[in-house]
């Protein structure tokens, strides 16, 4: 194939060697490159060198303008644009108003969340470089499969490979992008 | 699963990382089996016995449909409510609904926050009881109002009438506590799919297939970097769904207590309406798990443990609602209010003691079994009482909902309720959309979280992790 490859590719299929290859290859200095695993495993983003999730900002905002707008909402129809008496109780009190104040601070923290998990996972976004790649399609089911791109700085198309191979990934090979 | 991973795994357990207990996952399978065979369920051609049962189930939904179809065209006055009883079946079986789905929250966000590993074999299909109870909780609330169409009404958008809805009303409440219910257990669901929708786009082989569920996996890759922030996600939407699941039963239960009618008007309300949903929804996931684990044989996910696990929390929840009926009884005489002491004892022996004592007898006597651990491993005998329980449960709402309106402070009004067919259809026709779409579901979507099943297998997490490698090079 003529075409430059996107990436280079691997397998591992043992979970505490997965661990020992993340920590290498984050202390090598890769930046563009993953491990994906058929279930969350403990630890492993901390071993890639993974920085905090910002997710729970994103939730806390969703939180506050559920709240702002469950308080604004009941106090501006109820007390500002159209007073109704109703059997001599306050036009707004904040003991009335807790059960909406609780419901949409939890749905503004849901939708928040899901949209935040969405936009920081990159998703849904129905294309992926590796897609077609047999090995790729592992990670779903009992592999862990290392990808490195080919845009990393440190990225060569011989070295990476035989050095993911003498770390102990199995059938690394390199990934061209598809004909569209 | 190899003897290294074996000899992990006792290790493990010898330094106390992984109490000694029994296995979740039966046979020892490998993640591959795991995949194929949740998997296999969707690829599998669809028996000639499940087309009898959805076409059961359909034509239930469709009767139901047809019922709601006449009640909405000529009015609720085919109902059997009557002056004084305004709420009847409609209110009853709708609080009945909300509380079935009590249970699917429980299972997928209270006992993820309690770390109990046993969940994960049945928070696919308790959440997705959940959505479908809510569905039947909705069609039932919005048929009582006789005219569904102007459901919209119900929300405060800007109109004509330059009019807000009134927020200090407990039905207000309760518009947003159910729809919250529904959309943040639609989302807990959908996100909790994502990965094994990703594994089913991998794996089926007919080419629609592969596209649907590539669609709905929204192109998930399981990268480390996708899950770092999805366990966060999960986390935070387990997080909330706690305090909302206790919240949507009381504000349920404020629809009665903010009233001021004896019967209704206590404080206990909230805590055993909230023991009461998980009972009952416990119950429901009992009865259809025991079937979905025979006909789509899950023994090997769904194990005697789970079952086991589920009727000690039934036991339990079942002695709260047991004490709550009799510590009701304690505050009646106890208030010194003649009408409040008069409600309960025409509860227990009134015109609707028939009611009040199946309820009784269901709900506290017949739970009373699970104390014995052969009771608890015992299929059939589980299966019955979870019936029990969902006939129990059902009874509760409707003593409290009749007994109370029947008779009001005015003898001369004093009245008796029976529903006619055509409420009596609806209920059924909600049972038939209930559980025509578990059906639908049980069929074509993963019925056990894959990555969820993985994560705890033995040798799927690292012995141990440190930092950094200390015999690097």
């Amino acid at each position: 194939m003529s075409t430059k490859p996107v990436g280079v590719i691997g397998e591992i299929t043992d979970v505490n060697l997965t661990m020992k290859i993340a920590e290498k290859l984050r202390d090598a200095g890769f930046r563009n490159w993953d491990i994906h695993t058929p279930y969350p495993v403990h630890g492993l983003d901390k071993a890639m060198g993974i920085k905090r999730s910002i997710l729970t900002y994103i939730s806390f905002a969703g939180l506050l303008g559920g709240l702002t707008s469950a308080v604004g909402l009941q106090f501006w129809t109820g007390a500002v644009d159209y007073k109704l008496n109703i059997g001599g109780k306050g036009f707004f009190d904040w003991q009335f108003s807790i059960p909406i104040d609780f419901e949409l601070s939890i749905l503004g923290t849901a939708i928040f969340t899901v949209m935040g998990l969405f936009h920081l996972c990159r998703i849904p976004t129905w294309y992926n470089k590796y897609q077609d790649d047999e090995s790729f399609k592992k990670a779903t089911d009992d592999v862990f499969v290392v990808t490195i791109d080919a845009d990393d700085d440190r990225f060569s198309a011989t070295e990476t490979a035989s050095m993911l191979t003498k770390l102990g990934v199995g059938n690394v090979h390199l990934v061209h992008a598809t004909a569209n | 699963m190899t003897v290294v991973q074996e000899q992990e795994r006792l290790q493990a357990m010898a330094h106390g990382d992984e109490p000694v207990r029994e296995d979740l996952v039966l046979g020892n399978p490998t993640m591959r089996d795991v995949t194929a065979r949740i998997a296999s369920i969707v690829e599998s051609k669809i028996t000639m016995k499940y087309l009898a049962t959805l076409s059961v189930t359909g034509a239930m939904a469709a009767w139901g449909l047809f019922a709601l179809y006449y009640t909405i065209t000529t009015g609720i006055g085919v109902w059997g409510l009557n002056n004084p009883i305004g709420w009847g079946w409609d209110i009853t079986n709708f609080v009945f609904w909300i509380g079935i789905g009590h249970a699917g929250t429980l299972i997928s966000a209270i006992l993820f926050l309690f770390r109990q590993k046993w969940r994960t074999a049945i928070n696919r299909s308790a959440e997705a009881m959940t959505i479908f109870a809510v569905i039947c909780a909705l069609t039932m609330v919005l048929s009582h109002t006789g005219r569904p169409w102007l459901f919209y009404w119900l929300l405060p958008y800007p109109n004509q009438m330059a009019m807000w809805v009134n927020f200090r009303s407990p039905l207000m409440w309760d518009v947003f506590a159910v729809n919250t219910y529904f959309t943040v257990s639609a989302l807990f669901w959908f996100v909790g799919l994502i990965p094994d929708l990703a594994t089913l786009r991998n794996y089926v082989k007919s080419p629609i297939a592969k596209k649907v569920y590539g669609v709905l996996s929204l192109g998930w890759t399981g990268s480390t970097r996708s899950w770092h922030h999805y366990e966060i996600a999960y986390l935070i939407l387990a997080g909330i769904s706690t305090p909302l699941v206790l919240s949507v039963h009381s504000v349920v239960s404020f629809d009665f207590t903010v009233g001021i009618l004896p019967g209704w008007h206590t404080t206990i309300f909230p805590p055993y309406f909230v023991a009461g949903a998980i009972f009952s929804g416990f119950a429901m996931v009992m009865t259809l798990l025991v079937i979905t684990r025979e006909i789509l044989d899950l023994k090997q996910f769904i194990t005697l443990k789970h079952f086991e696990n589920m009727n000690k929390i039934m036991l339990a929840t079942g002695m709260m609602v047991g004490y709550a009926y009799i510590l009701e009884f304690f505050i009646a005489w106890y208030s010194g209010s003649d009408w409040e002491r008069w409600i309960f004892i025409n509860r227990a022996f009134g015109d609707y003691a028939w009611a009040y004592w199946t309820m009784f007898i269901c709900n506290v006597v017949s739970p009373q079994v699970f104390w014995f651990k052969s009771a608890r491993r015992n299929i059939p005998l589980m299966f019955v009482i979870s019936i029990f329980i969902n006939i129990g449960m059902w009874f509760e709402r409707f003593t409290i909902i009749a007994t109370t309106l029947h008779h009001d402070f005015l003898p001369a009004s004093w009245g008796y309720y029976s529903p006619t067919w055509v409420e009596i259809s609806i209920f059924i026709g909600t049972f038939g959309i209930f559980l025509s779409l578990f059906l639908l579901f049980a069929k074509f979507v993963p019925v056990i979280a894959i990555a969820e099943i993985k994560s705890i297998m033995p040798g799927a997490q690292p012995t141990h992790h440190h930092d950094h490698d200390g015999d690097a090079h």
